[in-house]
Formats: C-alpha cells, sequence, structure tokens
C-alpha cells in the first residue's frame, strides 16, 4: 500500500514535533526579559554592522553548481549500477553496460576537470593569482611602453 | 488507486499557475520558479500517462526533464547573477540592450 | 478511498504552496512556498508508484535547485518584487484558453485511444523502480543515446554556467 512510506511520515512528524515541543517548552520555562542586549544578534559577540541582506560572494554559487550537476549524475548512475549485475548475464548488453556507464561519467569528468583547472573551486589562490596576473601585465605594458613626459621631468 | 483524470487535472491546474505566474513577474528568480513548477506539472502529467499505460517510457521523461531544468537553472541564474551586477535590478523588462 | 483522500491532501498541498509561492509579496517567501509544491509532488510521485523519481525530487528539485535559487536570492538585492500589472490579464487569458481547451477535450475520448492494460497498481506492490529505468537506459534501442547525451548536456551547463558566473576583475573593478 501507499503506507508502505509510512515509516517516513513517521519520522518528518516526529522530527517537526521535536522541534516545535523544544521551542513550546523553551517559551514556557524561560523568563521574560527584553533589554536592548538580549535582542541583539549577538548578545557578547560581534557588534553586527548593518543588514543581513548583503550580496554573497559568487564562490558560493559555483560550489552549489557543481554539486547540482554531480546530483543530477548521480540520479542517472544509480539505476544503472542497481542494474549492472543483470546487464552483464543480458545478450546484446553485457560488457557494454560498464563502458557506457564510464563515458557517461568521463564526460562529466570533463567539466570538473575544467572547474578545477581554472581554479574556480579553489577559495583563495584563484584570485590571488589573478591579481599577480594583472599586476604582471600592468608591469609589462608600463616597461613596453615608459611615458616620456615623466622621464624628461 | 488514483484516478488518472485527477492526476491530469491537478498537473493543468500546476502548469496554469505556472503560465500565470510567468507572464504576471518581471523578476528573473520568480520567472525561473514559475518555470519550475510547469516542468514539475509536466512531470506529473508523464507519470500518470505512464501508470495508465503501464510502460517504464512515461517513466524516464522527468528524469531528463530533470537534467532540463538542472541546466536551466544553473545557467539562468548565473546569468541573472550577472544581469543584476551590471544592471543592479532583476527586472527582465529592463533586459533591452541586446537588441542593439 | 484512503488513497485518494492521501491524493487530495497533497494535492492540495501542492496548490496551495503554489499559490502563495506565486502570490506572496517577498520572494524568499515564494522560494520556501516552493519547497511545500516541490514536496507535494514528490509525494504524489510516491503515490504514482514512482518511488525512485519521488526520490530524485526531493534529492535534486529540493536539495539542488532550490538551494541553487536561495543562493541566487543571496547574491542579488533583498525582496524586491516588480510585477507587470498589464499582463496579469493577458496570463488569465492564457490560462483559461488552456483549462477550457483541456477540459472540453479530457471527456472526447482522444486519452481513451490507447489501448488500457490492467492497471498495474504500482503503489499498492511499492515494487522499486530504480531497475526497470536502469534497464531501460542501457537496451540499446530505447534510451542510451539519451542517456549519453544528458552528460553532455550537464557537461555544457557546467562549463557555461562557471564560465558565466566566473568573477572577472576588470568588471569589478569598473563596477567599484
Amino acid at each position: 500500500m501507499y503506507f508502505h512510506y509510512a515509516n517516513i511520515l513517521v519520522f518528518l512528524v516526529a522530527g517537526m514535533a521535536f522541534v516545535f515541543l523544544n521551542m513550546v517548552i523553551g517559551s514556557l520555562l524561560r523568563p521574560k526579559r527584553k533589554t536592548d542586549e538580549g535582542l541583539e544578534p549577538y548578545e557578547c559577540g560581534e557588534e553586527t554592522i548593518g543588514s543581513s541582506w548583503f550580496r554573497f560572494d559568487i564562490r558560493y554559487y559555483t560550489v552549489a553548481l557543481v554539486y547540482i550537476v554531480f546530483a543530477v549524475e548521480v540520479a542517472f548512475l544509480f539505476p544503472v549500477a542497481r542494474v549492472m549485475r543483470q546487464a552483464f548475464e543480458i545478450e546484446g548488453i553485457g560488457g557494454l553496460a560498464l563502458i557506457e556507464a564510464f563515458l557517461f561519467v568521463a564526460i562529466l569528468f570533463l567539466g570538473l576537470a575544467y572547474v578545477w583547472v581554472k581554479g574556480d573551486l579553489n577559495w583563495v589562490r584563484a584570485f590571488q593569482r589573478e591579481f599577480e596576473e594583472r599586476r604582471r601585465l600592468e608591469a609589462e605594458r608600463r616597461a613596453s611602453s615608459p611615458p616620456p613626459a615623466r622621464k624628461a621631468s | 488507486m488514483i484516478p488518472t483524470a485527477h492526476v491530469h487535472i491537478l498537473a493543468a491546474l500546476l502548469f496554469g499557475l505556472g503560465i500565470l505566474g510567468f507572464l504576471r513577474q518581471r523578476n528573473a528568480i520568480m520567472l525561473l520558479m514559475s518555470v519550475e513548477l510547469m516542468l514539475n506539472s509536466a512531470n506529473l502529467s508523464f507519470l500518470a500517462a505512464a501508470r495508465e499505460q503501464g510502460n517504464v517510457d512515461g517513466a524516464m521523461m522527468p528524469l531528463f526533464v530533470l537534467v532540463v531544468a538542472a541546466a536551466e537553472a544553473a545557467v539562468g541564474l548565473a546569468l541573472i547573477i550577472i544581469l543584476f551586477r551590471k544592471r543592479v535590478s532583476l527586472d527582465v523588462d529592463l533586459l533591452r540592450s541586446l537588441r542593439d | 478511498m484512503a488513497s485518494l483522500l492521501a491524493f487530495l491532501l497533497f494535492a492540495g498541498l501542492a496548490v496551495v504552496c503554489a499559490l502563495v509561492a506565486l502570490f506572496h509579496r517577498s520572494v524568499v517567501h515564494s522560494a520556501f512556498a516552493l519547497l511545500g509544491t516541490l514536496l507535494g509532488v514528490a509525494d504524489l510521485f510516491l503515490q504514482l508508484g514512482a518511488d525512485y523519481l519521488a526520490m530524485t525530487q526531493v534529492l535534486i528539485y529540493v536539495g539542488g535547485i532550490l538551494v541553487l535559487i536561495l543562493f541566487g536570492l543571496m547574491l542579488t538585492p533583498p525582496d524586491r518584487r516588480e510585477l507587470r500589472p498589464a499582463r496579469i490579464f493577458l496570463g488569465l487569458a492564457v490560462t483559461g484558453a488552456g483549462a477550457l481547451l483541456f477540459l472540453t477535450r479530457m471527456d472526447s475520448g482522444a486519452w481513451k485511444a490507447a489501448p488500457l492494460q490492467e492497471l498495474p497498481d504500482l503503489a499498492n506492490q511499492a515494487s522499486p523502480t530504480a531497475e526497470p529505468i536502469g534497464l531501460a537506459f542501457l537496451e540499446r534501442d530505447s534510451w542510451l543515446l539519451a542517456f549519453e547525451f544528458a552528460s553532455v548536456i550537464l557537461l555544457a551547463a557546467l562549463v557555461g554556467a562557471v564560465f558565466i558566473a566566473r568573477r572577472r576583475f576588470r568588471v569589478d573593478d569598473e563596477g567599484a
């Protein structure tokens, strides 16, 4: 029946009930005192600056992007892996199944290699490298065409 | 056992809501979300048909729709982020400079 | 009866959440309402006997695409929802026409032309559907080519999106 999945439902309900019960118990037990300090996000930490609506760094997005592509890959590979043993016994598929699965992974591995080599997965160093590259280019430009006005003075 | 027609009606309802949202909004991220809604309703219809026909082909389509949705969300959001960086707005009606 | 009740419950969840997603003023609330819709649809997948697809729905739509959308929201400014009132009527017209077409065509028998096999009550057997999907992927004249092309599409999306979103110093310097 549909209720084969009742354990998931029980799990969900128990999880939600746990959170809500704890919040309700907490609100019943704790003393209610509202001071300016208590209403700050961090009572004994850094003072907050500005609102929390600032632009996140693009690098978080890149990581999420790589994650989602490989999550879809797993969604495709899982059924194939599930029948791999059967596939070896079927006439006409046999070992080809393994090659096909590897081809699938290999194509996506190209993407991972690209992202990796280009340094998009590097949290810090990629930016340093770009800074250095820019500085080097600027130095070259200055060396190749020295501004004459400055030399005269 | 749910009648297949019920699932199709639900799918049509969700698809209609998606279209309504798509035509109503100018915020690019909302447009993306409307498209996801429409893709989901199409998946529902595919699955209902697959169950009625009793073969697996209809159940394959949602997987490929998934690929399209993932690719579309990835590229679309990257474009949206770049658009916002240049224009400081998500209004798609301002996106006319490509015409020139 | 119980299955119909469960269908109505989750269909209602999906539709109500979709309505909230489309008409709430805050985009962030919309994203979270979309979560409800996606979960409702995942449950309907289960009821239609597609347990593997329900799992991928939760894993990829909820765990991936919705997170990506939320990241997109965080990378862009706070709630600003631009509406275009003039097109509401266009939207209503398109949707209404579609619904009318659908409702009139539904009973016309076009759908019943296909030979109805004995309806396999997949939800009642609760048999895993991952295996038929895997076999369909591997059979040479069914879905094999699509399987490999999916990989190519994902590769293109990955490289393209990373390339578009990559931070370029020159652009940033001019902007700042």
